[in-house]
């Protein structure tokens, strides 16, 4: 990243890794909208940022001109020989119809409200524990509360022994680190992570349980039982899509708090506002853009499209589009229409979109209810996630007396 | 009025039976169903019209 020049004019080099778009991207795709709206890169091998929600919408919901065969922006282009690759290629959010619907089908009862729900007691006692162990007056509400709530939610949900978390949490950087590591490299990182992985499923097979794991060895696509591969694959996507994600959305919304005290006196004496505050999170900090290549040479959006090009789809930046959204740079905690994109649009919607925001309210409600004063402890000390997924790492928060 | 919605544009977003459960329910893989018949009355009418413009996939359709 470092031996990049840095971008002068995100309208023709576009780099969501570039410090300026890490540090604020917000003011980037308001000029983006006004002067594109749909950003060129010659960066990456090529590739699109459309800065609207008509130019977000238009392309995640057109799986005709687009294929989500890959989803990480990266340097190369996947051939079709890549595809399915040994590790790494994650259905459903790597596929396109038909098989799609075929791969969705098969975890969205796992991830639908009824059995989500039943994880609330679960998610509130483990907030209210990680709160317990914080100590002294200033803690680290990223790295040691956010960062921990939604590996510790993945592991019990695919029944892995209560004392692995450290491992686990290990296993998460292992997987989020490598995400654009060269194949051969990914597949050495990835052998502990495989043999850990193939011993709990073995352990699952011998010992049937009601949890993820048992349900993704045991459900069948017409009469047949998954291939261990396919499972294994869809416990990586669990770890890849559910993990930095829900962490950043918590970290924001308590960066967020920190630094608006109104709005956080408000949440503790309204907790009726709970619901609508969230969603006006995931709006405004919407944490996560996916990628698309473009299937064949075409003008599209007015753009001439190629073959291969990227497209990022910034849900964040449709987010914050006036043309959408009342004051779209106004953060409104009591926001009543609110048709935010935080989690896709159109066949890809995010699975895991019920737990996250399960986790991201409970998380949330436990922090407010146990520190109902505190503040940013050193503004610059924040750090920011770049790439794909957007949200706080470290975090210092300096707790107030009441 | 009735309220209805669209099988083919629900994606499961989760909007509707979260805002109001007293007109929508969720089947098993999480996308919005009405529960009876969608009639509306001057109460839930408000309610469906804010489950409606809420809908990120303009799924929800409220009509004679």
């Amino acid at each position: 990243m470092t031996d990049k020049p840095l971008v002068k004019d995100f309208a023709t080099e576009w780099d969501h890794a570039d410090p300026q778009w890490v540090a604020d991207p917000y003011p980037i795709w308001e000029d983006l909208r006004q002067r594109c709206p749909v950003a060129h890169t010659d960066r990456y091998g090529g590739g699109w940022f459309p800065a609207t929600h008509a130019g977000v919408s238009a392309i995640a919901k057109d799986t005709k001109n687009f294929t989500s065969r890959t989803v990480i922006i990266g340097n190369g282009r996947p051939t079709e020989l890549d595809l399915p690759a040994p590790i790494g290629v994650a259905p459903p959010i790597t596929s396109d119809p038909p098989f799609h619907a075929i791969a969705r089908k098969l975890i969205l009862p796992a991830f639908a409200p009824g059995p989500i729900n039943a994880l609330e007691p679960m998610i509130r006692a483990l907030c209210a524990k990680l709160i317990d162990g914080l100590e002294g007056d200033v803690v680290n509400a990223g790295m040691a509360y956010a960062k921990y709530i939604p590996p510790s939610v993945i592991r019990t949900m695919l029944g892995f022994p209560e004392d692995d978390i450290e491992r686990f949490i290990e296993f998460i950087d292992i997987v989020l680190e490598g995400i654009d590591h060269p194949l051969e490299q990914r597949i050495e990182e990835f052998a502990p992570v495989e043999e850990y992985f193939v011993a709990q499923m073995e352990d699952h097979l011998a010992n049937p349980r009601d949890d993820l794991t048992s349900y993704l060895l045991n459900v069948e696509i017409e009469g047949q039982k998954l291939q261990p591969e396919h499972v294994f694959g869809t416990m990586v996507l669990v770890l890849i899509a559910g993990i930095d994600t829900t962490w950043s959305a918590i970290g924001s919304s308590l960066w967020h708090l920190a630094s608006h005290p109104d709005d956080l006196a408000r949440l503790v004496n309204e907790p009726d506002l709970m619901p609508v505050a969230i969603e006006e999170f995931l709006r405004y900090y919407a944490p996560v853009t996916m990628a698309r290549l473009v299937k064949h040479d075409m003008e599209y959006l007015g753009c001439s499209m190629k073959e291969d090009d990227w497209i990022l789809l910034g849900f964040p930046a449709a987010n914050r589009d006036p043309a959408m959204f009342k004051d779209a740079d106004q953060f409104i905690i009591d926001r009543e229409e609110n048709r935010h994109v935080a989690f896709g649009l159109g066949i890809h919607r995010c699975a895991g979109s019920n737990l996250a925001r399960l986790e991201l309210r409970v998380a949330i409600e436990e922090f407010i209810k146990r520190f109902p004063r505190f503040e940013l402890a050193d503004p610059d000390a924040v750090t920011w996630a770049s790439g794909q997924i957007r949200g706080p790492r470290n975090l210092p928060i300096r707790i107030l007396q009441q | 009025m009735k309220v209805r919605i669209d099988p083919e544009l629900c994606q499961g977003q989760g909007r509707c039976f979260s805002i109001a459960p007293s007109i929508f329910d969720f089947d098993d893989l999480g996308n919005g169903v009405v529960i009876g018949d969608g009639t509306l009355d001057d109460d839930t009418m408000k309610l469906a019209q804010l489950a409606q413009s809420n809908c990120p996939e303009h799924a929800i359709f409220i009509e004679e």
